[in-house]
């Protein structure tokens, strides 16, 4: 071979390594200015008022967003109390019987829940809850989060309790110990933390929803503790704000922007936490 | 044990058998149920417009005429943008973490930023992308001499690329990851440099999941709602350049579905989200069917 068409195959090559390492870095750039500018603006506004007193009308500085955390605090509690132990039953049933015809229909429409448009699960809830109740409400926002939560859960449930080694099942079994109890003693325990993973990545996928909460929860300027009002959610909150022309509440959309991204990553830290062990 | 005890145990047995079942039928009932309302709700529409809804741009509510052609070219004009966009970073970042550094410190890094960037929720996003990104691209278009919104389809195509990137990236990361050593052993020890091995063995290898993975993100591209919602600048009119203002079908289900009165009005907007259901679903299943098959072959 001759030795300039090695030469260029290697300078090809280097020239590969640029480009993609090129790539990979350019892509630091929006992410370290969308921190910057949520770090920087975002900071300024987070403060005790912030944290425990509602918003002010516009053109009045100070306020904070004390509703909006009560109403996601409920809004995905709600939302919790359903979908994890329907997410979890779902799970164990499609892990535990692959072959059976249902199970398998069960497993595409998990994967076409996933892939469902968030803001069409917010019109069907509209429909579903809404309408019949004729009032927006936190009953309404938790069904549609919950909805979006249980793919999530489901689909880490199914993996874990497919990591269990099948030898554990079948001591239980020999032993004489009845099959729920051993898919609840000892299946489940075994699996508990790859299963709250799960739960965990399910509510920071939902924390800062908006769409399926815009006809539902709808948002409500008070605070309110009650699941049968229009309630506030931090998410619903920054779209409304951000969207408005006044500049206070630019800043209060800012400082719920930082709270709700930061709630987010913890909670992703805590599920790798949780993973490793 | 007593046969009363067994009886009991046996009892609880099937209660069991039959809860897990029952979970399953309500995920089935569920999805069924979210498809059959969409097309029930968006019958009347249908009838009234008689399936010409997508062939006429006037959206006009007031004077009852509902044609949703500039909705569909602009979902599909950001959504395709946005993968265009897209593909040289996803793909670059998945080649990176996927052959070149699959440990180490800079991997961590890279792969953190990604974790980082999939996390923050859309309507950040589409806050940045009004008060950061809406400033610079009007500046642009100063000096192109167009008309300077700040927002539109080119701002909401930039931010959309930027949402898929990590999730096509660690998609393509993962399938990269499959290609067997030998092969790639195999092509080092003929004398290939680490690009041809790249080139010739890697991508053709993994090409079907790479691809399902772009088909994956273009999903999401479609159906993303808050941060377009928030940077397209929301005009009913049909888009005439990547300038232009628009609205996406997802986009106006947010901004006039709470509005919405008159039941045809509500009908066409559910038959927009039945439109966006039924795309999503295929592109999810055959994505997901891809990537199922590329694992199988394992």
């Amino acid at each position: 071979m001759k030795k300039s068409s090695l030469k260029i195959r290697h300078a090809k090559n280097y020239l590969f390594i640029g480009i993609i390492g090129l790539c990979s870095i350019l892509l630091m750039i929006p992410l370290i200015l969308i921190f910057y500018q949520l770090i920087t603006l975002g900071g300024k506004s987070i403060n005790l008022t912030f944290l425990t007193q509602i918003p002010k009308s516009p053109g009045e500085s100070g306020g904070g967003i004390y509703n909006a955390i009560v109403g996601t605090t409920l809004l995905v509690a709600l939302a919790s109390l359903v979908s994890i132990p329907l997410g979890i039953l779902t799970g164990v049933y499609i892990s535990e019987y692959q072959n059976s015809r249902l199970s398998g229909a069960v497993r595409t429409c998990v994967d076409i829940l996933q892939g469902t448009p968030s803001i069409v699960i917010g019109i069907i809830v509209y429909t579903w809850v809404v309408r019949p109740m004729s009032q927006f409400s936190a009953i309404s926002g938790g069904v549609a989060l919950g909805i979006m939560m249980l793919p999530v859960i489901i689909k880490t449930t199914e993996e874990t309790l497919g990591l269990i080694p099948m030898s554990l099942k079948e001591a239980s079994l020999a032993l004489g110990v009845p099959y729920y109890k051993t898919i609840l003693k000892v299946v489940i325990p075994t699996g508990f933390s790859g299963i709250l993973t799960g739960i965990l990545l399910s509510i920071s996928r939902v924390a800062g929803e908006t769409a399926p909460l815009l006809f539902t929860a709808f948002g409500n300027a008070f605070l309110t503790y009650s699941i049968f009002k229009p309630i506030s959610a931090i998410p619903l909150l920054i779209f409304n704000y951000a969207t408005s022309p006044y500049e206070e509440w630019h800043q209060l959309a800012w400082g719920a922007s930082l709270l709700v991204v930061g709630m987010i990553l913890l909670l992703n830290l805590v599920a790798k936490g949780v993973t490793k062990r | 044990m007593s046969l009363k005890t067994i009886k009991n145990t046996q009892q609880k047995e099937r209660l069991f058998q039959s809860l897990l079942s029952a979970s399953g039928v309500i995920i089935l009932v569920l999805v069924i149920g979210v498809f059959i309302t969409l097309l029930i709700q968006s019958m009347p529409a249908i009838i009234a417009h008689k399936f010409d809804f997508f062939s006429h741009t006037t959206w006009d509510p007031v004077s009852g005429q509902y044609g949703g052609l500039s909705f569909l070219v602009g979902t599909l004009l950001t959504a395709f943008l946005a993968l265009l966009i897209s593909i040289p970073f996803s793909l670059s970042i998945a080649i990176v973490l996927g052959e070149y550094l699959t440990e180490g410190w800079i991997a961590l890094i890279l792969k953190t930023a990604i974790d980082l960037l999939a996390g923050i929720p859309s309507v950040i996003y589409g806050f940045w992308g009004l008060f950061v990104l809406a400033p610079w691209i009007r500046n642009l278009e100063i000096k192109l001499g167009v008309l300077p919104y700040g927002v539109g389809i080119l701002t909401a195509s930039l931010i959309l690329a930027l949402m898929i990137i990590p999730y096509a990236a660690s998609l393509g990361r993962e399938v990269i990851r499959l290609v067997p050593a030998e092969l790639k052993e195999a092509s080092l020890s003929l004398g290939a440099t680490r690009y041809e091995t790249v080139r010739k063995i890697i991508l053709p290898y993994a090409k079907s999941g790479i691809s399902a993975g772009f088909l994956l993100s273009l999903g999401r591209a479609l159906s993303e709602t808050m941060a377009v919602t928030m940077v397209i600048g929301n005009s009913n009119l049909l888009p005439t350049s990547i300038f232009s203002l628009g609205n996406t079908m997802a986009s106006v289900l947010a901004n006039e579905f709470s509005e919405a009165n008159g039941s045809i009005y509500i009908s066409s907007l559910l038959e927009i989200g039945l439109l966006l259901f039924v795309v999503t679903t295929i592109i999810s299943l055959i994505g997901r069917r891809i990537i199922k098959k590329m694992s199988v072959h394992q």
